[in-house]
C-alpha cells in the first residue's frame, strides 16, 4: 500500500501536528485542551481492548482513576518530579488490570462486560474509604513540578507542550501494536475467537495482555489528568466516567484509529459548553448519543465515513477496513 | 486507509479550532462568580437563592462601581470538587474572573481555595462549615465569613453537654464537612466532660439512614449527633422517628438552617437546639432586609443567603474604597475594614480569614408558640465571637499572631 | 439484653431484616434481568432506571393525583409495563441480530435519559414518599422492633417472586416462553406469535422493577439516582446466581441481603475476630484490619467480594448452566 498516499497521510499528520502545536497561540483555552488530550489517550486505550480485541469493559474508569490518584499521592507525599509520578500511576493501573483482567477473562461477552463493571464498583468503594484519596473531597493541590527535575511544568505552556509530547508516543505506540502480528491476532480474536483457538493461539495470555496494556495506557490519561488539572476524585473511578469513555470510542468510531480521539473531542466539548446551560440535560443528550449511535451508527463517525468512502470507491479494497 | 486518516485528522483539528471560550481578560468589569449546589441537597439553603441574594447586593450599589460595571457568574458544583475548582480556574483563566464566592459544601470551598491561592483571587467562603478553612488549610486569599465547624461544636455542643446529654454517638457525612464536625463536637464533649461511644459514617445525599441508625441505636448512647446538614439532617432526624430512636435517644442538629426547620415542620423539628450565625426575625434591621428577601424569593432567608449578601456588599464597599480590583490591595482594605450592616455587628476579619462575628443559640418552638409564618425561633443565647469560633492559641494557621 | 458474638440481639436482626428488605430488592430485580436476558438475550442496563420510574410514578400519582399506594401498587406497574412495551417495540427489536453488548449499550444510554430527564425534573434531593397507614409503626415481638413496613415489602416481594416463578416453571405459558427463549423460530412455527410474546416479556419485566419502585419508594428517598446505584449490585448478583435459573437469581438476591445485613451488624468482623483475639488478646492488629476488611464498612462492597469467589470457583455462576 505504498502508493502516493503515504506522503498523502504523512502531510496530513504534519498538518494535524502544526496545529496542535500553535494551539496556545490561537485564543483557546489550553487546560480545555489538555484536558480533550488526556481523554483522547483513555478512549485510544480503550478502543484497543473494545475495538481491536472485542472486549467491552465497562469499568476502565478504575484504571483510569486508580492512576489518577496513585499519581496524585505520590506527587503530593513524596514530592516526586512528573514523569516519576506518572510512571507510578501507570504501574498501579497495570497491575489493577492484571488482576481485574486475570478474573474477568474467565467468562465471556456481556458476562465479562458486567465483571469489569461489578469490580469497578469494588474499586470505587475502595477509593471512597481509603484515607490517602480524601474521599468525597477528593485529592487536591497536586503540583505540577518539575520534569526530570529541571523543566517546571506550572505554566500552563510547558504542561500544554509535555502532554503533547507525551500523547504523541502513545498513538505511536498503539499505531505499532496495531500494526503488529499481535495485533493481528487480536483482530483474529475479535472476529473469531473459535477459530483463534483452533489456529493454536492461547487466547486468553492475549486478551490479558491486550486487557493490561489497555489499563496501562487508560492509567497513562489518568496520571496526566491529575497534573494538568490538578486534583484527582471520586468521579474519576465512578462509572458514568467507563460510560463516558465507551462512548466516546463508540461514536468516534470502533476500532479506527482517529475515532476515539474524535470522539473525545466532542464529548468533552459539549459537556464544557453545555454544562453551564444544560445541567441535567448534559446526561439526557449523552444518553440520547448512545442510543442513536448503537441504533444508527455503529461504526461511529469515522466508521461510517470510511464505509461511506469504500462505497463510493468502485475499486476492491483488498484487507480490512478498520486498521 | 488514507481516506480515513485524512478524516481523521481533518476532523480533529477542526475540532480544536472550534474551541472553547476565547480567553478574554476584562479590565473594565468586575466579575464576582458564586460558585454552590444548586440542584441538590444542599440547594435550599443557599442554591439559587443565594445567587438572587448576591444580585440584590449588586443592585444595591447600582451596578457599577467607579464607573466599573459589575458582573456575576454563576455555577452549579453538584457537589463535586472537581467541578468546582475547574470552574473556578477557568473562570479566572479565560474571563478575567475577580472574586469568587463559595457557596456550600466544604470539600468544594477547600479545592477552590487551592485554586485561589494558585492564582492569587480573593476567596469569600459563606457556605462552607469546615474550620480547617482558616486552620490547617488556611491562605492569605482565603476569607470564612459566616459560620464554621468550631463554632457550630463550641455553642451548640457545649450547652447539650451542660444540659446533661453526656454520652454521644454521631452520624456524620463521610467528607470535609461531617469529619471537621465530629471532630471539633467530639473535642467540645470531651472537654465538658462527656464521652463519645461511637461514629457511623453515611455518604453524602445518602438514601436510606435506617443501617446507620440501628448501629446508633445499638449503642445505647444518650446523645444522636448528627454531623451533617440540608437534605441529610432532614432525612436523619424523619428517619430517627420512624425507628422510634427518639424516643431513646435525644437527637442533636449539629447544623440546621431554617429551610430545614421549615421542610421538617415544627411538630418533628421542636426542641431542636440549633446555632446560626443570623436569623431573619432578630431585629428590625433584618426584617426590613428579609423582607425584600421575600419578595424575591417567596421564603424567609437563611443565614447563609443573608451572608452572601453581606459578604458582596462588603467586597464592593472594599472595591470602591481602594479604587482598584487588584487582589492583594482589596484583600488588605477587607482586612482592615469592620463589617456592620443587618448580617453582622462589628464584625472583622482576623489575620487567618477568619470573620470573628456573635453567633446565636436557637431553639426551635413548639407548634403553638409559632404565632406566623416562619416564626420557628427563640432566642436562648448570644455568644460573642471570640468565644464561638476558634482561638489563636488552638490554631495551626501560620497567619495569626499568636497572642499569648 | 442478650448478644450474639458481642452484638446486641436487637441490632443483630435490625440489620438482618434491612438486608432481607435489601435482598427482597434484589431478587425482584435479578430475576426481572433474567427473564429479559432469557428471552431477548439483552441486558438490561435500564433495569434500574425503570424501578426508579415505577417509584416517582407512585409518587406523582400520590401528589397530582391523590392515588394512594394501594393501587399505584397495580397502576405504577402497569404504567412502567407500557414503557417497556414501547421500548421495546421501537428500540430494542432493531438490536436481536446483533452483539448483545450493544442491547447493554443502548439500555445505558436509555438508564441515562431517564436518569438525566428526571434530576432535571425533580433535582438529586429526593422526595418522600409517605408509609401507607395501614402499615405504620411497628410490632414489638420480644427480641426486636419490626417495622410493619418492612415486613410487608419481603412478604409482598417474596410471593411476587415465587408467582413468577411458579408463571414461568410450572405453566403452559411459561412453558411456550422457555421454549422460544431455546428455539424461538421452531416455537414460531408452532403458530405461536413469538414476537408479541417477546414483547410482553419485555413488559412484565419492566413491571417488575416498577413494582419493586413502588416497593421501594417508602423506604428509601425517591431520587433519580436510586436505579443506578441498585444495578450494579443487581448484575453482580445475577453473576452470582447465574442467568440460566429463575429460582437462582430469586434465592441468590434474597441470601445476598441477607449477608449484607450481617456483614453490617460486624457479625463477620466478630466472628474472624474470635482466633485472633484468642491469639493475641483483645484489640490487636489483627482484629482491627479484619473489621476494616469485612466489618460494617465492607457491606457495600460484599456482594462483589462474593462475586470474585464464585467466579474463581464456579465460573458458571452457582446455578448458571454454563457461559
Amino acid at each position: 500500500m505504498q502508493r502516493k498516499s503515504s506522503s498523502l497521510v504523512l502531510g496530513a499528520y504534519a498538518l494535524l501536528i502544526v496545529v496542535m502545536l500553535a494551539v496556545p497561540f490561537i485564543g483557546i483555552y489550553p487546560v480545555l485542551v489538555m484536558k480533550v488530550i488526556c481523554f483522547a489517550i483513555f478512549a485510544c486505550a480503550f478502543n484497543l481492548l473494545f475495538g481491536y480485541t472485542g472486549l467491552l469493559s465497562f469499568g476502565h474508569a478504575a484504571f483510569f482513576g486508580s492512576a489518577a490518584y496513585a499519581t496524585g499521592w505520590i506527587v503530593r507525599a513524596l514530592n516526586v518530579s512528573p514523569e516519576v509520578g506518572v510512571l507510578f500511576g501507570v504501574v498501579i493501573a497495570a497491575a489493577l488490570g492484571l488482576v481485574v483482567g486475570a478474573i474477568a477473562i474467565r467468562r465471556q461477552g456481556i458476562y465479562f462486560a458486567m465483571i469489569t463493571l461489578a469490580l469497578a464498583q469494588m474499586v470505587y468503594f475502595a477509593c471512597l474509604q481509603m484515607p490517602f484519596t480524601h474521599g468525597e473531597d477528593g485529592l487536591q493541590g497536586v503540583p505540577r513540578g518539575r520534569l526530570f527535575g529541571a523543566l517546571s511544568l506550572d505554566s500552563d505552556l510547558a504542561m500544554y507542550y509535555f502532554v503533547l509530547g507525551v500523547a504523541i508516543v502513545v498513538f505511536v505506540f498503539i499505531r505499532r501494536i496495531v500494526h503488529s502480528p499481535y495485533g493481528q491476532v487480536l483482530k483474529a480474536i475479535r472476529e473469531n475467537e473459535p477459530r483463534a483457538i483452533s489456529l493454536g493461539y492461547a487466547v486468553d495470555r492475549y486478551k490479558l495482555l491486550a486487557f493490561v496494556l489497555s489499563s496501562a495506557l487508560a492509567g497513562l490519561a489518568g496520571s496526566m489528568k491529575t497534573l494538568v488539572l490538578g486534583f484527582a476524585t471520586l468521579s474519576d473511578v465512578h462509572w458514568s466516567m467507563s460510560g463516558e469513555v465507551i462512548l466516546m470510542t463508540l461514536l468516534g468510531g470502533l476500532g479506527t484509529f482517529f475515532g476515539p480521539v474524535l470522539g473525545a473531542g466532542i464529548v468533552i466539548s459539549l459537556q464544557d459548553g453545555l454544562a453551564d446551560r444544560a445541567g441535567s440535560w448534559v446526561t439526557v443528550i449523552i444518553g440520547v448519543i448512545f442510543v442513536v449511535c448503537v441504533l444508527l451508527f455503529r461504526k461511529g463517525i469515522v466508521g461510517e465515513y470510511v464505509a461511506f468512502r469504500a462505497r463510493r470507491n468502485a475499486k476492491s479494497r483488498a484487507g480490512v477496513v478498520a486498521q | 486507509m488514507k481516506f480515513k486518516q485524512l478524516a481523521g485528522a481533518a476532523a480533529v483539528a477542526s475540532l480544536f479550532a472550534m474551541g472553547s471560550a476565547q480567553a478574554q481578560i476584562s479590565g473594565d468589569t468586575i466579575k464576582i462568580g458564586f460558585i454552590t449546589d444548586m440542584s441538590g441537597l444542599y440547594s435550599d439553603i443557599d442554591g439559587p437563592n443565594g445567587a438572587e441574594a448576591i444580585r440584590m447586593a449588586i443592585a444595591d450599589m447600582g451596578g457599577m462601581i467607579n464607573g466599573k460595571k459589575v458582573e456575576l457568574l454563576v455555577a452549579d458544583h453538584q457537589n463535586k470538587a472537581d467541578v468546582a475548582a475547574s470552574k473556578l480556574r477557568e473562570w479566572i483563566d479565560t474571563q478575567g474572573l475577580d472574586m469568587i464566592i463559595g457557596g456550600t459544601n466544604s470539600g468544594t470551598n477547600l479545592a477552590m481555595a487551592k485554586v485561589a491561592l494558585e492564582k492569587k483571587k480573593p476567596l469569600i467562603s459563606i457556605g462552607a462549615g469546615t474550620n480547617r478553612m482558616t486552620n490547617e488549610e488556611c491562605t492569605p486569599y482565603t476569607i470564612h465569613y459566616a459560620y464554621d465547624t468550631v463554632a457550630l461544636a463550641q455553642v451548640t455542643g457545649s450547652q447539650i453537654v451542660k444540659n446533661g446529654g453526656k454520652s454521644w454517638y454521631f452520624l456524620s457525612a463521610d467528607y470535609a464537612f461531617g469529619a471537621s464536625l465530629e471532630k471539633d463536637t467530639t473535642d467540645v464533649v470531651k472537654a465538658n466532660g462527656g464521652t463519645v461511644i461511637g461514629t457511623a459514617k453515611h455518604p453524602l445525599a445518602a438514601s436510606d439512614f435506617s443501617a446507620f441508625l440501628l448501629q446508633a441505636q445499638a449503642s445505647k448512647a444518650q446523645i444522636l449527633g448528627l454531623a451533617n446538614a440540608g437534605g441529610d439532617t432532614i432525612n436523619s432526624i424523619k428517619a430517627a422517628k420512624e425507628f422510634g430512636i427518639s424516643k431513646t435517644m435525644k437527637i442533636a442538629g449539629l447544623l440546621v438552617f431554617i429551610n430545614d426547620v421549615h421542610s421538617l415542620g415544627l411538630p418533628t423539628a421542636q426542641g431542636l437546639l440549633v446555632t446560626d450565625s443570623w436569623y431573619w426575625d432578630k431585629d428590625d434591621q433584618t426584617r426590613a432586609w428579609s423582607k425584600r428577601f421575600f419578595e424575591k424569593a417567596k421564603k424567609e432567608p437563611s443565614s447563609l443567603q443573608a451572608a452572601d449578601y453581606s459578604a458582596t456588599m462588603f467586597y464592593l464597599n472594599a472595591v470602591k474604597a481602594t479604587g482598584t480590583d487588584d487582589a492583594d490591595k482589596v484583600m488588605a482594605q477587607m482586612r482592615k475594614s469592620k463589617i456592620n450592616d443587618f448580617y453582622a455587628k462589628d464584625g472583622y476579619i482576623r489575620e487567618d480569614g477568619r470573620m470573628i462575628h456573635e453567633m446565636y443559640l436557637l431553639e426551635v418552638k413548639a407548634q403553638a408558640d409559632s404565632k406566623y409564618p416562619w416564626d420557628y425561633y427563640k432566642l436562648v443565647a448570644k455568644v460573642p465571637g471570640e468565644q464561638a469560633f476558634l482561638s489563636p492559641a488552638k490554631s495551626v494557621c501560620p497567619l495569626l499572631k499568636k497572642t499569648s | 439484653m442478650t448478644e450474639v458474638l458481642g452484638i446486641p440481639i436487637q441490632a443483630l436482626f435490625g440489620q438482618l431484616l434491612l438486608g432481607l428488605v435489601n435482598g427482597s430488592f434484589y431478587a425482584l430485580l435479578s430475576l426481572g434481568l433474567a427473564v429479559i436476558f432469557g428471552l431477548l438475550g439483552i441486558v438490561n442496563f435500564a433495569h434500574g432506571a425503570l424501578y426508579m420510574m415505577g417509584a416517582y410514578a407512585a409518587w406523582i400519582m400520590l401528589e397530582k393525583f391523590g392515588i394512594n399506594y394501594w393501587f399505584a401498587l397495580v397502576l405504577a406497574p402497569l404504567v412502567i409495563g407500557l414503557l417497556g412495551i414501547v421500548i421495546e417495540r421501537l428500540l430494542l427489536k432493531r438490536l436481536y441480530k446483533l452483539d448483545p453488548v450493544y442491547g447493554l449499550l443502548l439500555t445505558f444510554g436509555l438508564a441515562l435519559i431517564a436518569e438525566g430527564i428526571f434530576r432535571d425534573q425533580y433535582g438529586v434531593s429526593g422526595q418522600s414518599y409517605a408509609v401507607p397507614d395501614a402499615l405504620q409503626g411497628a410490632t414489638d415481638i420480644g427480641f426486636m422492633v419490626l417495622p410493619n413496613y418492612r415486613a410487608w415489602v419481603v412478604l409482598a416481594s417474596v410471593v411476587v417472586c415465587f408467582a413468577t416463578w411458579f408463571l414461568i416453571e410450572k405453566t403452559r405459558l411459561g412453558s411456550t416462553l422457555r421454549a422460544a427463549t431455546e428455539n424461538a423460530p421452531l416455537v414460531q412455527a408452532f403458530g405461536v406469535n413469538v414476537p408479541v410474546m417477546v414483547m410482553c416479556t419485555y413488559g412484565a419485566g419492566a413491571a417488575l422493577a416498577g413494582l419493586a419502585g413502588v416497593l421501594a419508594a417508602p423506604v428509601i428517598q425517591v431520587t433519580p439516582l436510586m436505579g443506578s446505584n441498585l444495578i450494579i449490585v443487581v448484575f453482580a448478583v445475577v453473576v452470582i446466581g447465574g442467568m440460566g435459573s429463575i429460582l437462582g437469581s430469586i434465592v441468590t438476591g434474597l441470601v445476598l441481603g441477607l449477608i449484607e445485613g450481617l456483614t453490617r451488624a460486624g457479625f463477620f468482623a466478630s466472628v474472624l475476630s474470635i482466633p485472633f483475639d484468642a491469639l493475641f488478646g483483645p484489640g490487636n492488629q489483627g482484629s482491627s484490619l479484619v473489621s476494616i476488611l469485612v466489618g460494617p464498612v465492607a457491606s457495600n462492597v460484599v456482594v462483589f467480594i462474593i462475586m470474585i469467589i464464585v467466579l474463581i470457583l464456579r465460573p458458571a455462576g452457582l446455578f448458571g448452566k454454563g457461559a
